[in-house]
């Protein structure tokens, strides 16, 4: 009856710059104490150390803060977070669906981290930032999360409301000689 | 076309096989690849390029770099692509380049305002504060305008910028600012080790003084050939970005530096769309300086012929671009670069007329005597004849007094460390007394400076002191020691040298006025001694009553002669005169830099909803609300707001309206305290609200003033979808954060921001529930079943939906919240649901005014951060039996309970035709001289027939039937005081 497709905000698509599509996402906080509990249930070895993700599959967990993690499905299912609240049950936590809060670009190639560069002040050499590493930070004027997914691809995940500005900023970058 | 008659037949860098056309002020000239403007310009004999900013004295080109305070021009390539104030010594020269002189009317050759020359003694330091105090009219009428008028260097552009321009952060281990000799040995031993490091220069082509260093071997290679191979090597090097035509303009904290690249202004055809310049914002592990010196020129009367030049710009023009500045020299000196200045351009077949060293005889006069030089030792300098063109120079010596005819007249004072980003970055900075110079000193920053800005001005040196500064910088940024580079055998056929002189040079005829200490701003040394007989002793009031060192070169000709003139009038030494500050920029970059990307649409985030593209679609018309785009009202037919709003209004009230609330701020509040979390944050009581209810909250700040306000719903026993006002969205999460990590940390209890999970799409009236319900499924909408107020997940359209039943209109409403991936397409559902009910979209301000009708306050527009609730009419909202919240015990101030605040009442025109001005003043008609309220909504209800507003006024509730003024220009205006519900005040329309 409806075409319950996702829309997505992204208005262009390059190799360079590309959409990563609809991707389950649920921002989990929990104390310390419960980190390895919740990790077991999970399938996911939560991260500790700042900044840094882990994957298993098709999910992934990203360090936002010391009590904060993104997490990540590829492939977005509506219920995808209310299965994941099931496993949780008995756990102090919180696990909130934000799956359409954010929307998410790949951002590749062998000029990936200089188009980032553009807007982004933190150093993104594989030394300072290597695969694996994520931060939450500023693209620009509009928060991102960008994570390193391989020695020449990021993962930036940005607030739904400003994606078009965003994709535009990187779209002027990606067309500089 | 003129070509270049002064042009050496062969030698420099220029590409004699590409010649260039180019313009300046309407007349053709030619020039070669590798030229400036200003050095194809000497090579045609024009040496005569502006009128000064206050004497509109003739001028011409000083320098070779960026120290040049004359050679200002104007490069234009179309309408919207004119760049004032550009330098002409560091503008490239491109075929085809269109250039014009500025600071002169009609012509550089007759310029009015040179009538100021001769009234220049009317016109001293200080003129301004001293002239134009009477008549106190005459100011803004006569003089301001007149000044303002002459006031400015070059034109700004008239129309829009159409270039590009690009912005970059970059990261390294060292960054070496400047690719001369010391430059250029630092980039390359640091690069050694294996870190990462930029190196940048000002000029299209890397090599600093080498450039023109003709007469020297390094290491058994000439030093064009050495340079040559430093550069190939540095370029093949991974780990090594070179940035030429980049100017390191602003030395920030923590090592960030601003760069700005020129990527285009050198070519005749950039291909389109390319960037024009790039900021680069570099944060570098450790930074090397080495920025060079720059040649002081003497201060001695009539020094600003054109022709009068600094002695090294002559030999760079010589060495670098093949040009003879002039065919009769004469050099004066205070320096041997004078004399290396000689050698070199007699060398080349220029006829040096004389040598005129202020100092005496030393081993390079008796040197330059040898090879045929005629020197006058112990030499004042009195005064210099030529119109446009020096034509001669007077000099005395040994008692007798000699006129030298000449074309050029070069000046050699000695060199002046360039300090500037060292000075930016809080360094200290130590006089030298053998040299005569401020140096680095103490640093602040993680930096080190070599070479010549730092005093190693000999060639050995400079290369010495770079390899050891880039060997150390990569040692600190955290690479393993490596031992320094052996130093290298420079063969050097006339030495740069020592000497100098600082301040007024001297000259036998100390009553000739025009000895200019500043040429662009036109100060001379009268001014300055003027200036310390009136009693200004810190050399800061110096400057600014002066204006020495003021102008767009900051002063780095002049500030150290300034310097000199101020010791010797006041009987101080040069440290006891101090140096003013030296700030950013080193030398002007354009705003485009600046901005880069953030023009236009990209100046600022515009943040759009899911529905944002179907109300573009449907006309609508948006108003920005913080960064938000949203919709304004959607007119039909060629409306105005007002009927647009008009029959949006009355569409909600009879039928139905669909209005998109996704910007509405959401958090959703999670864990088992979250019940005692919502106690202490919000005035009201929540431990009884039951599951899959809603109620209205009010949240203070600490003073008890309201800050934001929402419903709230409780969703399970320990998770509730709390919603804030669109702006205030950031502020409510942010202050909730830091509650709990810094007072609440006991609480078990998350925060997570859903804002932009949920597409929210108010739809609201009469039809509301008939619109939505067969779309929903999983949930009875009926009315016992979901009443007002009520929350619950369930779908719709078949996909998740979370529905509150909320109002901010009076009507039956209901607040869809799907994610926002599915916005547009329930929306757009909804949307053809409703044609059958003659549904219409409504925007932000048809919700004002609907909610105005039901007395709702709106957080910035009734509150101002002055109001309680009970000045809002809120009191009811406050859970009175809990312990504590926000802002309660400030609520029990006296102040905050006097009867006599502002409270919020409902006004009514006598005349229901005139609508209110918002922020007009209320005042009672027996004092109409004090101001007892004001209006904060005024709107034309068209359910109502008539104009309606709200109003915070003085002890309000008492007031209701009183009859009090709105005075306004046109005369006062009668208003009713009543409550603040004018429409449905039961209320029962909600409750269908």
């Amino acid at each position: 009856m409806f075409e319950s497709r996702i829309a997505s905000p992204f208005a262009g698509e390059s190799d360079a710059i590309a959409s990563l599509g609809p991707i389950g996402r649920a921002v989990l906080r929990c104390r310390e104490a419960d980190i390895g509990s919740i990790s077991d249930k999970l399938g996911i070895a939560l991260p500790r150390a700042a900044c840094r993700s882990e994957s298993n599959g098709p999910s992934s967990a990203l360090w936002l803060g010391p009590d904060e993690w993104l997490l990540l499905h590829a492939d977005l299912q509506d219920d995808w977070v209310s299965r994941l609240a099931a496993h949780l049950e008995g756990e102090l936590c919180s696990l909130v669906d934000v799956s359409h809060r954010q929307v998410a670009l790949a951002v590749q190639g062998a000029r990936a981290a200089e188009i980032l560069a553009s807007g982004c002040a933190l150093d993104l050499s594989p030394r300072a930032f290597p695969v694996g590493m994520c931060t939450r930070t500023m693209f620009a004027r509009a928060e991102v999360v960008l994570w390193r997914t391989g020695s020449m691809s990021f993962h930036l995940d940005v607030w739904r409301s400003f994606a078009r500005y965003v994709e535009a900023l990187l779209r002027e970058a990606e067309s500089e000689n | 076309m003129t070509t270049g008659h002064f042009r050496t037949p062969s030698g420099g860098r220029i590409d004699r096989s590409r010649p260039l056309r180019f313009s300046f002020d309407g007349r053709s000239y030619s020039g070669f690849e590798g030229d400036t403007v200003a050095s194809a310009l000497l090579a045609n004999g024009v040496h005569l390029v502006g009128r000064s900013f206050k004497y509109h004295r003739p001028r011409g080109i000083m320098g070779a770099g960026p120290d040049e305070p004359n050679a200002l021009i104007g490069v234009r390539r179309d309408q919207g692509r004119y760049t004032p104030n550009l330098l002409a010594t560091q503008t490239e020269l491109y075929d085809g380049l269109d250039a014009v002189s500025q600071n002169r009317h009609p012509s550089l050759e007759k310029d009015r305002m040179a009538v100021n020359d001769r009234f220049s003694r009317f016109i001293p330091a200080g003129f301004y504060y001293k002239t134009f105090m009477w008549p106190r009219k005459a100011w803004d009428r006569l003089f301001e305008p007149r000044i303002r008028a002459a006031a400015g260097l070059g034109i700004a552009p008239s129309e829009s910028d159409p270039d590009s321009y690009a912005q970059r952060y970059a990261h390294c281990d060292v960054l070496v600012i400047g690719a001369g000799p010391a430059g250029l040995t630092a980039a390359m031993e640091a690069a050694k080790s294996g870190a990462q490091i930029i190196l940048c220069d000002d000029r299209a082509a890397m090599g600093g003084s080498l450039l023109a260093a003709n007469q020297v071997t390094i290491d058994g290679a000439p030093a064009a050939r050495w340079l040559a191979g430093m550069l190939d090597s540095l370029a093949g090097m991974a780990n090594v970005t070179l940035l030429p035509r980049t100017s390191a303009f602003g030395y920030y904290p923590h090592n960030w530096i601003g760069l700005a690249q020129k990527l285009t202004d050198h070519l005749a055809d950039a291909a389109p769309g390319q960037p024009r310049e790039r900021l680069w914002q570099v944060r570098a592990k450790q930074v090397v300086i080495a920025a060079g010196a720059i040649e002081r020129p003497l201060v001695f009367p009539d020094n600003d012929r054109p022709g009068i030049m600094l002695a090294d710009a002559a030999r760079t023009y010589l060495q670098q671009y093949g040009v003879e500045v002039g065919r009769k020299v004469v050099i004066v000196a205070a320096h041997d670069n004078g004399y290396r200045t000689a050698h070199e351009l007699k060398d080349a077949g220029i006829d040096i007329a004389a040598i005129a060293d202020i100092r005496g005889d030393s081993p390079v006069a008796a040197r330059a005597r040898q090879a045929g030089l005629r020197v006058l030792t112990n030499a004042a300098i009195d005064g210099t004849t030529g119109k446009l063109r020096v034509a001669s120079i007077t000099l005395t010596s040994g008692g007798k007094r000699e006129t030298f005819a000449c074309d050029a007249v070069l000046m050699a004072g000695g060199f002046t460390p360039s300090v500037h980003l060292f000075s930016q970055s809080r360094g200290k900075l130590m006089w030298n007394e053998d040299l005569q110079a401020y140096l680095p000193d103490q640093s602040a920053e993680a930096e080190r400076s070599a070479g010549a800005c730092r005093g190693h001005f000999a060639l050995d040196e400079a290369l010495a002191d770079g390899a050891e500064a880039g060997r150390s910088a990569a040692e600190a940024a955290g690479y393993p020691f490596r031992p320094a580079i052996i130093p290298l055998a420079c063969a050097v056929a006339h030495p740069v040298g020592g000497g100098g002189h600082i301040g007024a040079a001297p000259t036998s005829d100390p009553s000739r006025p025009k000895a200019f200490v500043d040429w662009q701003n036109d100060v001379t040394a009268a001014d300055i001694l003027l200036a310390a007989r009136e009693g200004f002793l810190s050399i800061e009031h110096v400057k600014r009553y002066t204006t020495t060192g003021m102008a767009t070169d900051q002063g780095k000709l002049s500030n150290i002669n300034a310097l000199g003139i101020v010791a010797e009038a006041t009987g101080r030494t040069i440290p006891e005169v101090g140096l003013t500050t030296f700030r950013a920029p080193y030398t002007p970059i354009s705003f485009g830099t600046l901005a880069g990307r953030a023009r236009r649409d990209l100046l600022d985030p515009a943040r759009i909803t899911a529905i944002n593209d179907w109300a573009i679609e449907q006309g609508a018309v948006f108003e920005d609300v913080g960064n938000w785009k949203r919709a304004h009202f959607f007119p039909k037919n060629g409306e105005d707001l007002h009927a647009s709003v008009a029959r949006e209004c009355l569409a909600v009230r009879e039928s139905v309206g669909i209005f998109d609330a996704s910007t509405l701020g959401k958090i959703e509040i999670v864990g088992p305290d979250a019940a005692e979390f919502m106690n202490r944050f919000y005035v009201n009581a929540w431990t009884k609200l039951g599951v899959g209810k809603c109620r209205y909250g009010v949240l203070l700040r600490e003073d008890g003033f309201v800050l934001d306000d929402g419903v709230v719903g409780r969703l399970a026993p320990d998770r509730f979808h709390v919603t804030t006002t669109t702006s205030g969205a950031a502020r409510v999460l942010g202050m909730m954060e830091d509650y709990l990590q810094t007072e609440w940390s006991d609480l078990d209890v998350w925060l997570t921001s859903t804002t932009e999970q949920w597409s929210v799409i108010a739809v609201q009236g009469p039809k509301a529930r008939e619109v939505i319900e067969p779309l929903v499924q999983g949930l009875d909408l009926s009315p016992d079943a979901f009443p007002h107020m009520s929350i619950a997940d369930a779908r719709i359209c078949g996909v998740p939906m979370r529905l509150m039943r909320v109002s901010f209109t009076g009507e039956l409403g209901f607040e869809v919240n799907v994610p926002s991936g599915y916005g547009a397409m329930v929306w757009q559902a909804i949307w053809e649901r409703g044609q059958a009910h003659d549904m219409v979209a409504y925007g932000t301000e048809t919700m004002h005014v609907l909610r105005a009708e039901k007395g709702f306050i709106i957080i910035g527009q009734e509150t101002d951060g002055t109001v309680t609730p009970d000045d809002a009419g809120l009191a009811w909202a406050i859970g009175k039996a809990k312990p504590d919240f926000v802002g309660k015990r400030s609520l029990a101030r006296p102040a905050m309970t006097d009867p006599d605040r502002k409270q919020l009442v409902g006004l009514l025109t006598r005349d229901p035709r005139i609508v209110l001005e918002e922020g007009a003043q209320i005042v009672a008609p027996a004092a109409e001289d004090r101001s007892i309220g004001h209006v904060t909504s005024a709107y034309h209800s068209s359910v109502l027939g008539k104009s309606i507003a709200l109003a915070m006024v003085r002890a309000g509730r008492a007031r209701l039937g009183e009859r009090l003024e709105v005075p306004m220009p046109g005369g006062s205006i009668a208003v009713d005081v009543v409550a603040p519900v004018f429409f449905d005040p039961k209320g029962d329309r909600v409750n269908v």
